[in-house]
């Protein structure tokens, strides 16, 4: 009972090597050596997650558990090896020379994973609106509508912790694409797809609205579900989620964020 | 002529009468003397003086031109609708800019609905998570259920049991036809043909009475669960859905006669909100919308789910990209769905309804007792007298969850207003790590003014009837 997360995260772990293709050998993500986090770094960095510290997230008084001194790393989204697989290496090459076409640069592209049947490119901001009018453009790709944009915040400790994603559908050729653009929370700017993706027009107003990811380049960038004169950014982690502690037959409990959390 | 001319007899007779009788359109008192006015051109043209108060005009005939003249072009009206105001559909908020009645500009304001969906669920359970986003599109609920489930059991790497993949697609399509409904009672009401409201939320009714009986609640049933369904379905399901069926079969010609031929009806929505293919595709509209303008685009087909490419059903699409299309499309998915509900029943074979995880699957079977629904007094005898892991078991999945490898995965289902997607991101605990819904409302709506700038304001009601949007799935 008590190694219930970490045999779920192995268990994870396990199935995630199937699909992404890992090196073999390797078991976990999160177990990249010290060399290949300086490279991620280097690339941009991309870390999903925050590191892990004792088992039940017992702070400030003594833990009796015995996990205490359990560390788990943040979770590091492994670069996919070739093959890919699902249609996704025929993809990456048609782009990689629409790209070349185009003249955006190969390196706009900073990692590629594949996890769970779904492709992510991490993108690097200077070259995403570039990108997008190659992806949308190519008769290879056909990246015709935007469903989705939308911000993830991977909390405060993470280096470059706001990310933004692009959720691509091409209807010719029934695929989805992931584009992701991670930014310091210090220099949050993405350019805007606005002028590739109308529909992005809200989708944007609703990141900069909710995590404070300036859209440089949208034709009206405002507050869009909160009021205008709104401060602060409420997705993202260090914003408090708001609440009073409730008392009910004499015990009192504390509001939903400032409960214990397990993990 | 000779009718102006017994007019201007009218006119001059009136000037005898008593100030009470003079033409209700004189605007300001004691102004001018109409019979001097009858040597010009127009005797009915409204005149004017200059005032300290500024200039008065009397109109005293039934032609405004000449003073709209005056008001065209240098004055534009903005016409702010709602966001309390019975035909926005929910709490949405129009600014019309218009000159006359044609509708120059036109901006929708959002925010009034937002409830905090998303970051609420990162504080919850991925369980607890249903809860929440069952709130967010209150029409179609089961949509968000199912989209949120299946993003989390892409995540988990699990696939729910036949049979409760089947339930799914039988709620799914019950709710299908639920939303459509309220979709044409609601956008017959804001146009004003109210018995197509009464007759809409009449079926409807049907629908939730059939929705409360197999999962409990009318709305927001959280009955979707990561890894299946909350609970089998009742005994006496199978005679209850095929009343249902008989019922609609019955009833769903009515449509055809209260307002698909109907002259009014057709005249307030054909060549209305017109948005082609490629103004659909650009602003991200997808739906009926979508199909309305010809693309036969929808998931259950293209990308399917929960084994929808088993069931045979029609995608019905249109060309005209009209309002009156969209109305059509809507009419047709529900006799779609019926097809499908239809199959499913076929399909019911016996078996589990979550997955054989006990590390995912919630313990207790549901069961009511004396006081309720809750867990089975089987299951509390277990817990409580025989097996201690058990118990521990049990704590553990209801308060701390279970955990979800990390990661990030975008799920997109046909809900009745166009793609829903959930792109859940898990960092590997027990919570997620953000939960965002792509709703089809929320983007749909922002094809409002392409598709009524350049019409009647009138128009506008149509249109965004015609959109659907549901103001709690676009604040969320």
């Amino acid at each position: 009972m008590t190694n219930m997360t970490t045999t779920s995260g192995n268990k994870g772990h396990d199935g995630n090597d199937k699909d992404k293709g890992l090196a073999p050998g390797r078991t976990s993500s999160a177990e990249l050596s010290s060399a290949e986090e300086a490279e991620h770094e280097a690339r941009g960095g991309v870390v999903a997650g925050r590191a892990r510290r004792g088992m039940f997230g017992v702070q400030g008084w003594g833990d009796t558990s015995g996990y205490g001194g359990l560390v788990l790393p943040a979770y590091v989204p492994p670069p996919a090896q070739r093959p890919y697989g699902d249609g996704f290496d025929e993809l990456t090459d048609e782009l990689l020379a629409a790209m070349q076409e185009r003249d955006v640069p190969a390196a706009a592209i900073q990692q590629t994973t594949v996890d769970r049947g779904e492709i992510t490119y991490y993108v690097h901001r200077d070259h995403l609106v570039a990108l997008c009018r190659t992806l949308r453009d190519d008769p290879a790709l056909r990246f015709e509508m935007c469903s989705s944009v939308s911000g993830v915040d991977y909390g405060t400790d993470v280096p470059q912790r706001l990310h933004v994603t692009y959720h691509l559908t091409s209807m010719t050729y029934r695929r989805r694409i992931r584009l992701e653009v991670a930014v310091d929370v210090d220099d949050a700017h993405v350019p805007s797809v606005v002028e590739v993706y109308p529909t992005a027009d809200w989708h944007e107003r609703e990141t900069w609205d909710m995590f404070g990811v300036v859209f440089d380049g949208h034709p009206a960038l405002t507050r869009i579900l909160m009021p205008d004169d709104w401060d602060g950014f409420p997705q993202r982690k260090d914003y408090p989620l708001g609440g009073i502690p409730v008392e009910y037959k004499g015990a009192e409990i504390p509001p939903p964020d400032q409960r214990r959390a397990y993990s | 002529m000779n009718r102006r001319k017994d007019r201007k007899n009218t006119s001059k007779n009136s000037k005898a009468k008593p100030r009470a009788a003079e033409p209700a359109h004189t605007v300001g008192s004691g102004t001018t003397d109409t019979t001097t006015q009858t040597a010009g051109p127009d005797p009915y043209a409204a005149t004017s003086r200059e005032t300290t108060e500024g200039r008065v005009y009397t109109v005293t005939g039934g032609d405004w031109d000449g003073m709209l003249d005056d008001w065209r072009h240098d004055e534009r009206i903005v016409v702010n609708m709602g966001p309390q105001h019975p035909s926005t559909h929910g709490v949405l908020r129009l600014v019309l800019e218009l000159e006359g009645e044609v509708v120059t500009q036109a901006r929708s304001v959002i925010g009034y609905l937002h409830t905090g969906i998303e970051k609420n669920c990162e504080y919850r359970t991925w369980t607890q998570g249903v809860t929440f986003v069952t709130r967010a599109d209150y029409l179609s609920p089961l949509f968000n259920e199912a989209a949120y489930c299946l993003a989390t059991e892409k995540l988990l790497g699990i696939t729910a049991p036949r049979r409760a993949q089947v339930i799914r697609v039988l709620l799914m399509e019950l709710n299908r036809i639920g939303s459509h409904l309220v979709a044409i009672a609601t956008g017959g009401m804001e146009l004003g043909a109210l018995t197509g409201m009464t007759a809409g939320f009449r079926e409807r009714e049907e629908v939730l009475h059939l929705l409360e009986f197999l999962t409990g609640l009318r709305m927001n049933h959280a009955f979707i669960r990561p890894g299946g369904v909350a609970q089998d379905l009742p005994d006496g399901s199978d005679a209850k859905i095929r009343d249902f069926l008989t019922v609609m079969d019955s009833r769903l010609p009515d449509y055809d006669k209260l307002l698909t031929g109907q002259p009014i009806w057709k005249n307030r929505l054909r060549n209305v909100a017109y948005l082609p293919l490629d103004g659909c595709l650009q602003l991200g509209v997808t739906g009926p919308i979508l199909r309305s303008a010809g693309l036969e685009w929808d998931l259950r087909k293209v990308q399917p789910y929960c084994g929808y490419e088993e069931y045979d059903f029609e995608v019905p699409t249109s060309t005209d990209g009209d309002a009156y299309a969209r109305y059509v499309l809507r009419v047709e998915e529900i006799h779609q769905s019926l097809k499908i509900i239809e199959q499913c029943l076929g399909k019911l074979e016996p078996g589990r309804v979550m997955v054989d995880d006990p590390k995912i699957a919630w313990p207790a079977q549901l069961t009511i007792g004396s006081d309720g629904m809750g867990n089975s007094l089987e299951h509390v005898r277990k817990i409580m007298g025989q097996s201690m892991e058990a118990l521990i078991h049990h704590f553990k999945l209801v308060t701390e969850g279970f955990a979800v490898p990390p990661g990030q995965v975008y799920f997109p289902v046909e809900s009745p207003r166009g793609e829903l997607g959930c792109h859940l991101v898990s960092d590997g605990g027990t919570r997620p790590m953000r939960v965002h819904m792509r709703d089809p409302s929320f983007v749909n709506l922002q094809s409002m003014p392409a598709m009524s700038e350049g019409g009647l304001v009138a128009d506008v009601i149509a249109a965004v009837a015609s959109i659907d949007p549901v103001m709690g799935g676009v604040d969320r």
